[in-house]
């Protein structure tokens, strides 16, 4: 009797041991987790620097420096607006549509906060980037007739009104993540969000006069952004694991594979279609495979990931080439034809390639995985978040864009387009090239 | 004295500048243009859109020389710059009143 009762304390002792064990493995940060997120962090703010010189590059040549300052623009304001209430707005608890105003300011985030194994402040900088860059995204279909202010002035409220909200639905707790739509990375959030938004805008800013549509200023230039672009995306998709484990690697060369199958799609496509394959083409190619494979890339396997880069250098190759001009809408820098397209392309893919392999056996096998109702199911899923994000996006930003007409006024006057944004809205030129024609003023 | 105005396609210059050293031309001013004539520019695509480039880089060369060296220099600028291609541009003959050295103020034809 008295043996038993020995095992009896021995085992009670344990378990309370095992307990504490186990509340110390959900409630300590794991330096490794926190230091990859933090890098990763810095690779996506990059993207966006990365992102205004691709569109930069792509741009009129009097209106670099105008695209340019718009994008970075977004890493100045939604800088403020995430600390202020952005954050909060898309992850505090809230309701199924909405986070509420528990964190507003950061309140009660101290740096002892945490976020599953890492430092809340620094899923706070994650997140962050990823806000930042979904608004510059969508400010590349405005090239050349979009008013500074009702630039300024439109990026704090798309990001509370549109951003926030959808964030809030796929990855704070509302109602897509609820129904189990899969989105690892932001394919809805970030790249459906913007092209959606994109397309909303150009129809209320209406087309460039013939005239002012110009070929791309700098070619390298554009080479240069995606290069940052396919650099920073590492953080992007391998950072959204939130971890520094074997699935974060896995998402680094599923990214990779996807973004090189579409870069060299796409060439391939143009070079068939048009004869020649060209450098904007290349680039265009890898961004498009690096949206698509955004929302799969902790999902679907090597395969996979192949296939969803073909899918997305030819999708997005007819969508910017043929879609737009069938259509008619004036989307300068193609951002509804590689980030809207591409994202559904994604979205869609990963309801047929998602495997267990990758998630675990809580994990789905996609429709062309286990041939099964469940990935059937995963599918209507898939389909119904990207349809939502497509419609509340479109209209959301539609009231937003009349909203900032309605105050600042949208458009730029045709004599500023004609001039160029950059001398009619910054004074300032991107190029002297004739030294002869500045000279210095006394002050 | 006569002033020769070639305009030739933009890779032809160092051959051009080449020839006119051998036949002792002393100086010439270089241009870079934009024009056309028969041509009539070409078409750029990006992203499927087209683009007519109908004003292409060309280089200007001016150079004046002697009357008896016109004929000397315009046959060596068109051997050098022929491809028999559309675009090889084209050369213009004028006279020239006077020149004057400024360094010197010498005047015609000892001022070349």
């Amino acid at each position: 009797m008295r043996k038993f009762s020995y095992i009896f304390i021995l085992m009670f002792i344990l378990m309370i041991f095992s307990s504490q064990m186990a509340w110390a493995d959900e409630a300590t940060l794991d330096t490794g987790n926190n230091a990859w997120i933090l890098t990763a962090s810095a690779l996506v703010l990059l993207m966006t620097p990365g992102l205004a010189f691709f569109y930069g590059g792509m741009s009129s040549v009097k209106n670099i420096n105008n695209m340019i300052m718009m994008v970075f623009m977004c890493m100045a304001i939604i800088s403020v607006q995430w600390v202020f209430w952005g954050y909060s707005f898309s992850f505090a608890e809230g309701s199924w549509m909405m986070g509420g105003f528990s964190t507003v300011g950061l309140h009660g985030i101290t740096p002892d906060s945490l976020s599953g194994t890492i430092s809340q402040y620094t899923f706070v900088a994650f997140q962050a980037t990823f806000a930042i860059i979904t608004v510059g995204l969508i400010l590349g279909a405005v090239e050349g007739r979009m008013k500074f202010g009702a630039c300024a002035l439109f990026i704090p409220l798309w990001a509370t009104a549109v951003y926030d909200p959808v964030c809030h639905w796929v990855w704070g707790g509302g109602w897509l993540q609820n129904i189990g739509v899969l989105d690892f990375a932001g394919g809805t959030v970030v790249h459906i969000n913007s092209g959606a938004a994109a397309l909303a805008l150009v129809l209320l800013l209406g087309k460039r006069k013939s005239a002012n549509v110009r070929p791309p200023a700098n070619v390298p230039m554009i080479a240069l952004g995606a290069g940052l672009l396919w650099f920073g995306w590492f953080g992007f998709n391998a950072g959204s694991e939130l971890a520094a484990d074997g699935r974060a690697a896995f998402a680094w060369v599923i990214t990779n594979s996807a973004a090189a199958t579409a870069a060299c799609t796409w060439v391939v496509c143009e070079w068939i279609h048009r004869g020649k394959p060209t450098l904007l083409g290349l680039a265009s190619g890898a961004v498009a495979g690096l949206v698509a494979i955004t929302p799969a890339s902790g999902f679907v396997g090597p395969l996979g990931a192949i296939q969803i880069g073909i899918m997305a250098g030819v999708g997005c190759y007819f969508a910017c080439v043929k879609m737009k001009a069938a259509l008619g809408y004036d989307d300068a820098l193609d951002v509804v034809g590689v980030h809207g397209i591409g994202g559904t392309i994604g979205a869609f893919a990963t309801g047929l390639y998602c495997t267990k392999m990758v998630m675990g056996p809580d994990g789905v096998d996609g429709l062309f995985i286990g041939w099964g109702g469940e990935g059937a199911a995963q599918l209507g899923l898939q389909c119904i978040g990207f349809l939502a994000s497509w419609a509340y996006s479109f209209a959301a930003t539609i009231i937003v864009g009349l909203v900032v007409k309605a105050t600042v006024g949208l458009r730029t006057t045709a004599e500023e387009e004609n001039r160029g944004l950059d001398i009619t809205q910054h004074g300032e030129a991107a190029y002297h090239l004739e030294l002869e024609a500045v000279s210095t003023l006394r002050q | 004295m006569k002033k020769v105005e070639a305009i030739i396609r933009d890779e032809k210059l160092s051959a051009a500048k080449e020839a006119l050293k051998t036949l002792g031309v002393a100086g010439m001013t270089v241009t870079e243009v934009k024009g056309h004539g028969t041509q009539k520019g070409i078409t750029e695509v990006y992203r499927g859109r087209q683009y007519a480039v109908d004003l292409l880089p060309k280089i200007k060369i001016e150079v004046v020389v002697d009357d008896k060296d016109v004929k000397k220099v315009t046959n060596a600028i068109c051997e050098v710059s022929r491809t028999g291609s559309i675009g090889d541009g084209k050369i213009f003959v004028s006279n020239v009143e006077d020149i004057i050295r400024i360094r010197t103020g010498e005047t015609g034809a000892k001022a070349i």
